[in-house]
């Protein structure tokens, strides 16, 4: 692989990649707290929707992205309601708001097919991205690739720097010990459904917002999976989505690109299994290297009721 | 998944014989179309509703469409449905409809079915598609004029014979009027996916293609095109509206005669049912206008051709056709049996890439 290849690989495995960091992000925050969420393919393309409708009522894309973060977040309350209220299953539930997001966005969605918008578009950022090299592949980005860029670092400093992060993650490690030490694991589960769900939102958003500036059905076309896998792979750490969100990308975007240049004549079944036969590869790896780095264990686990 | 999936098994259905349904003549219709996807304003059945608001304006016709419909069980439902409310025919639009169709119909026996892209038939029951891949040949004229670097993008869907047919049209309306020029396909594996079908396009803009062209009905590609300021070839729909400055002209269905004339014979009792599998001469596929950029030469040029294969002067994939390692895969002179066509899984010379 030359390396003005790489540099394109790399270009397009940011761009694909961010919808995906941001819905990884969001679930990993969810789950942090204890909270399994199957539900995040539903949320994103609900999200997805409620951005595009947004931009097209207000044109401000902004807006836009605030209505799909917020769409999310209550597409996740629900889920919520039913776990964290009425101690429903949190897998059933989950599986549930993909359901019913998936449909509500088709039938909400339908008039509107086809619609096109303005959306984000690239910025060129003045000073870094005339750095030689890398700077024409970090920094000619749309807006939301840069907050991702600080977003993961700052999710990881609050999880695991600040007071409230380290509450979050325990209630989703032993929620009794968060109660015992006079805090509200039920409250810390809500912060986690709400945020993690306005992230998961903003992933959705960044579709159709700035990865097509069109509404067309079917936008988040099996993300939502990705993400959860991906949070899987990163073991609930932030740091590890980025790696996992772009290696993956980047894998399908250089197969395409394998295609492309027609040199290989390799069956396309099996340059299709490469980015997930390598994500696989990775997680083995790193697997059996870190020892201790599972789930939170209180994971999928509802609070006894009074907790 | 799209209609169009398993045209191969077209061939059972074309070696059956035409079987005589008892009808009586009609006065008032009453047509039901089911649609895999959302109607939208553009896309598969998009075009197959423009063909339903056509029919509807007959006074003697009412119709009926239900969107969105899920293959397999619940499609079935929703037949059984219409079948129910008194419809006199039945229009499904998608592969996977096939044997949920067969089912209903087998208990409907005074209703007509029309079941579109599948191969299985009945006495109530019609399989029918159009020859997409004479329009291909044509927009592949209209490509192989345009380009400068003679490096044509195709992103593809899956590697199926309804798909390699096209590309392999595509190639040879190419290469008739510019030998030098390839054609580049790259699998997306998707029928609907905006972002990996972007993506590959980008992939092949950054090999030097100048035109792009896809399978899929998402505008991805073509917004790929335009944003990098090359030309696009569209399918399906007319796509100008998201390409407007890339789009030079698409292959596109065009379902209204063939529903006409289905409905005229239900109607005047002589609907008899089959295998259809009409090319351009009856208009069900046909050429969009073309985008301003293209010189009027080449509109005529790709007119011309358009009117031979009307006529039957032009019938593309008439030998000596060669496969990509340069052997002869339909005689000199020779024209290719439906078989042939339905069953192709190999790329002729020109195309770069793996048909597997």
């Amino acid at each position: 692989m030359t390396f003005a290849l790489f540099l394109k690989v790399l270009f397009s495995a940011i761009e694909q990649g961010t919808p995906l960091l941001y819905a990884t992000l969001g679930a990993i925050i969810t789950e942090r707290s204890g909270v399994l969420n199957l539900g995040v393919e539903g949320m994103m393309i609900v999200a997805a929707f409620a951005g595009f409708f947004g931009l097209h009522l207000t044109g401000n894309p902004w807006l836009g992205l605030l209505a799909a973060g917020i769409a999310a977040a209550f597409m996740g309350s629900l889920h919520g309601v039913v776990c964290l209220v009425f101690q429903g299953n949190q897998v059933v539930s989950g599986l549930a708001l993909t359901i019913l997001g998936l449909g509500l966005a088709d039938f909400l969605g339908a008039p509107y097919i086809g619609t096109v918008t303005k959306g984000f578009n690239p910025i060129a950022l003045p000073w870094l991205s005339s750095l030689p090299v890398l700077g024409p592949v970090l920094f000619t980005h749309d807006v939301l690739v840069y907050i991702s860029f600080l977003l993961a670092p700052a999710a990881w400093f609050v999880l695991t720097r600040t007071r409230w992060g380290l509450a979050l993650c325990a209630t989703g490690e032993n929620p009794q010990a968060v109660a015992a030490a006079g805090l509200s694991p039920l409250a810390w589960r809500w912060v986690g459904i709400v945020v993690g769900g306005f992230l998961i939102g903003c992933g959705g958003g960044y579709l159709s917002l700035a990865s097509s500036h069109e509404w067309t059905h079917s936008i988040s076309a099996g993300r939502g999976w990705i993400a959860i896998a991906l949070v899987i792979f990163s073991f609930w750490r932030p740091g590890r989505a980025v790696l996992g969100a772009y290696l993956f990308c980047g894998v399908s975007a250089f197969q395409l690109r394998l295609q492309s240049a027609g040199v290989l004549q390799i069956p396309t079944w099996l340059l299709d299994m490469f980015p997930y036969l390598l994500t696989l590869l990775v997680l083995l790896l790193s697997s059996a290297r870190g020892k201790g780095r599972a789930a939170p264990k209180a994971l999928g686990v509802n609070l006894e009721p009074g907790a | 998944m799209r209609a169009i999936l398993l045209a191969l098994m077209l061939t059972l259905g074309l070696c059956a014989p035409a079987v005589a349904a008892e009808g009586k003549p009609k006065e008032k219709l009453k047509i039901g179309f089911v649609y895999v996807s959302p109607v939208g304003d553009e896309g598969w059945s998009y075009q197959h509703d423009l063909a339903r608001k056509e029919l509807e304006k007959d006074p003697n016709i009412t119709t009926t469409f239900v969107e969105s419909v899920k293959e397999g069980a619940d499609s079935e439902r929703v037949i059984l449905n219409m079948a129910r409310k008194d419809h006199d025919i039945i229009i499904t639009t998608s592969f996977g409809f096939m044997d949920p169709t067969m089912r209903v119909a087998s208990q409907f026996p005074n209703i007509t079915f029309l079941h579109c892209s599948g191969y299985k038939m009945s006495e109530n029951v019609s399989n029918y598609f159009g020859r997409m891949y004479q329009a291909r040949f044509l927009t592949g004229v209209v490509a192989g004029r345009m380009t400068k670097s003679n490096i044509i993008g195709y992103v593809a869907a899956f590697p199926i014979p309804e798909v390699i047919r096209g590309i392999n049209a595509f190639t040879l309306g190419v290469r008739s009027v510019n030998p030098k020029a390839e054609v580049r396909v790259v699998w997306s594996k998707t029928w609907y996916d905006p972002l990996v079908e972007k993506e590959g396009a980008k992939s092949l803009l950054d090999v030097g293609a100048d035109v792009i062209t896809q399978h899929q009905d998402s505008p991805g590609p073509q917004v790929a095109a335009q944003e990098k300021g090359v030309y696009s070839i569209g399918y399906n729909t007319d796509m100008t509206k998201v390409a407007p400055n890339a789009h030079l002209v698409a292959a596109i269905w065009n379902w209204t005669p063939f529903y006409k004339d289905m409905v005229e014979k239900v109607r005047k009792g002589q609907w008899k049912s089959g295998s259809f599998w009409p090319g351009m001469e009856s208009g069900i596929v046909d050429i969009s206008g073309f985008g301003p950029m293209v010189p009027k030469a080449v509109q005529e040029e790709a007119r011309a051709r358009r009117q031979d294969i009307i006529d039957g002067k032009l019938v593309v994939f008439k030998g000596p056709v060669l496969d990509q390692s340069g052997a002869v895969r339909i005689q000199d002179g020779a024209l290719p049996t439906d078989k042939e066509l339905l069953e192709m899984n190999w790329f002729v010379q020109g195309v770069v890439g793996s048909p597997k």
